[in-house]
């Protein structure tokens, strides 16, 4: 017999994502292309930096699915490897950028006063650089290579979390439940940690999301024009670099590499969009 | 009124402030020495130790900062290493490049991205919504720079229906220089076969760099147009028996407005940004474009100077729709 299910947040959560088709789209999107970064090595017909040079510029076939590059090198090889880099630098700067985020944004929402001033000033000088100009210049300085392209764009990612964070403790700072548990004597630092944060992820979970594809392609950015990733790596945005005499004429070396891109950020698009619609409370009526 | 915009201009004059600390922070971190770069490699240690003293990088870095500071008010941004002009002259040579592929691309976005937005939601979960959609996932989904080299591939190299990398054709000089706007230039020139030259090499890059934002004004339009049609106005003046024509064009088009405006505000920002990557694919002489042969030449006078230009330009154009926008909307004024 089966027991009824209670509605817990989790499962409310499942159910009204999985009627967000689009959403689920771009999650199989995600999870095929991470089974794919995962297997990269057992899958990979080649290994990706291995020349075969009388295989050079050959079109897509059985031997070489995607066709090869300049080098002879496989192109699908180099797509899932590719993929490593591509969910890795996601990841990463994800990661680094909503840590510090949020923590400040935290920090300037529940202290308030002087503190929040200085900080959402702070974010204020960070928001009036273009990003990518920014990035190019932290590379730049810190030496042309993926880790450093990817410190760059946290770098120029953090400010956006911070702002969503700040507005949300303050909303839930003067909440009862916070109250509460001020008055029961609890600290600060748990407060925010078991109360507020919890309560502030649905945004924030958002933002990631859509965040995940953006840096996918600003670094990709940075790596194509020469600040990120470098040759022979087989990141998209070098590969499409290195393939860009031959776009018209052996057009497998750059179209693949970028419909790969285009797939993995349409997927987190599409999740953020469906995350957006299911969380947003206007929408619950 | 003139309380909103002193205030807003005092935090504009703060952001300035701490955008040249933060510039300057970061050319402290380079490792290189300018001094020994702007002599080249042949100088001896003495005349790099001179020249180090001449301009004052012998001091501590706080005292630097300082200097750079007087020296920024004064409108020197310093010399560039590379191309060894001042940096305000090089910039005052890129920016109206940036500028006006930044207003094409603009203008590309809200000639697509608004009525396409203003369809879509008129027309919500039908196919055309589904289409202009799909267009806005696949704007902010691609990779720009394959974009703009498939552009270029298809449009200049294969098929020749229009001019390739550049502003103008390499055998064609420039007009006399007004604006520094090409286009607007040689129309003020009478200059049509210029103008023609100017607006054939602008329409690739424009429509590549505008697709982007094309696809963002979509968005918005669509969200805000649907928020609006929602409302009991819109029911008032259908039940008034309007035609759909006024409704839509009077009542709700007019209301979906505001956001819709503050998002072309911070696209066109955004434009500069997105423009590096446009910039280098189409060899478009603009500030992006600067930027990056003066980081990869480690130039970082000249990299120090586009960024903080960049980066007074973004929280100028916005606090200037802000204001614009106060003195259309008082209820801005109250938050």
């Amino acid at each position: 017999m089966a027991t009824p299910q209670t509605a817990t947040p989790l499962r409310l959560f499942t159910r009204r994502f999985r009627k967000e088709t689009t959403a689920v789209i771009g999650l199989v999107i995600i999870v095929v292309f991470v089974i794919l970064a995962v297997l990269a090595g057992l899958i990979s017909p080649y290994p990706p930096l291995e020349q075969n040079i009388p295989a050079s510029l050959q079109p897509p076939s059985v031997a070489y699915l995607f066709g090869a590059d300049k080098l002879g090198r496989d192109i699908f090889s180099r797509i899932l490897h590719g993929a490593r880099i591509s969910l890795f630098t996601g990841l990463s700067v994800v990661v680094m950028a909503s840590s510090v985020g949020t923590l400040v944004g935290a920090i300037a929402g529940y202290l308030g006063g002087w503190w929040d001033e200085a900080i959402m000033r702070l974010t204020d000088i960070f928001f009036a650089f273009p990003s990518l100009i920014l990035a190019m210049a932290i590379a730049g300085a810190l030496g042309p290579s993926l880790q450093n392209a990817l410190i760059a764009v946290a770098v120029v990612s953090w400010p956006i979390y911070a702002r969503l964070m700040r507005g949300q403790v303050l909303v839930l700072r003067d909440q009862e439940f916070v109250q509460a548990a001020r008055a029961i004597g609890m600290s600060n630092l748990r407060i925010l940690l078991r109360h507020i944060l919890p309560n502030t992820l649905s945004p924030l979970l958002v933002q990631a999301s859509f965040d995940m594809g953006g840096t996918i392609l600003a670094v990709s950015g940075l790596s194509f024009i020469g600040f990120g990733a470098q040759p022979p790596t087989p990141e998209w945005g070098v590969m499409i670099s290195e393939g860009r005499n031959y776009i018209t004429t052996q057009w497998w070396l750059t179209f693949f590499p970028a419909f790969a891109m285009l797939l993995v950020v349409t997927g987190f698009n599409l999740v953020g969009d469906g995350l957006r619609d299911i969380l947003d409370p206007r929408l619950n009526k | 009124m003139t309380r909103f915009i002193i205030r807003r201009m005092g935090g504009l004059l703060f952001v300035m402030l701490g955008v040249s600390l933060l510039t300057f922070f970061l050319a402290q971190m380079v490792p290189v020495d300018p001094a020994a770069t702007a002599l080249g490699a042949n100088a001896r240690e003495e005349q790099i130790a001179a020249y180090r003293a001449q301009i004052g990088l012998d001091k501590p870095a706080t005292v630097q900062y300082v200097i750079y500071m007087g020296r920024l008010l004064r409108g020197d941004l310093g010399q560039s290493i590379r191309t060894r002009r001042p940096v305000i002259d090089d910039l005052g040579d890129y920016l109206p490049a940036t500028i006006e592929l930044s207003l094409a691309a603009m203008l590309v976005a809200v000639l697509v991205g608004i009525p396409l937005g203003v369809i879509a939601s008129l027309h919500r979960n039908s196919w055309s919504d589904a289409l202009a959609r799909m267009f806005a996932l696949v704007g902010g989904s691609m990779p720009v720079f394959y974009i703009g080299l498939l552009a270029l591939g298809i449009f200049w190299r294969q098929l020749r229906w229009l001019p390739g990398p550049g502003r103008l054709d390499s055998a064609i000089s420039a007009p006399p220089h007004i604006s520094g706007l090409y286009t607007l230039d040689a129309a003020l020139a009478g200059n049509w076969s210029l103008l023609t030259n100017a607006v054939g090499h602008l329409i690739l890059p424009a429509l590549v760099l505008g697709y982007f934002s094309a696809a963002v004004l979509l968005r918005m339009t669509r969200s805000a147009m649907l928020e609006v049609l929602g409302q009991d106005f819109v029911r008032t003046a259908k039940a008034k028996g309007l035609r759909d024509r006024v409704v839509v064009g009077r009542h709700v088009f007019k209301n979906a407005l505001p956001p819709v405006l503050t998002t072309v505000g911070m696209t066109f920002g955004s434009l500069l940004s997105g423009a590096v990557l446009t910039e280098t694919i189409f060899s478009w002489p603009g500030l992006g474009r600067y930027a990056t042969t003066s980081v990869t030449t480690l130039d970082y006078p000249a990299v120090m100077g586009v960024t903080l230009v960049a980066a007074i330009v973004y929280p100028l154009v916005n606090t200037l729709v802000d204001i614009g926008y106060s003195l259309i909307d008082p209820r801005v004024r109250v938050s």
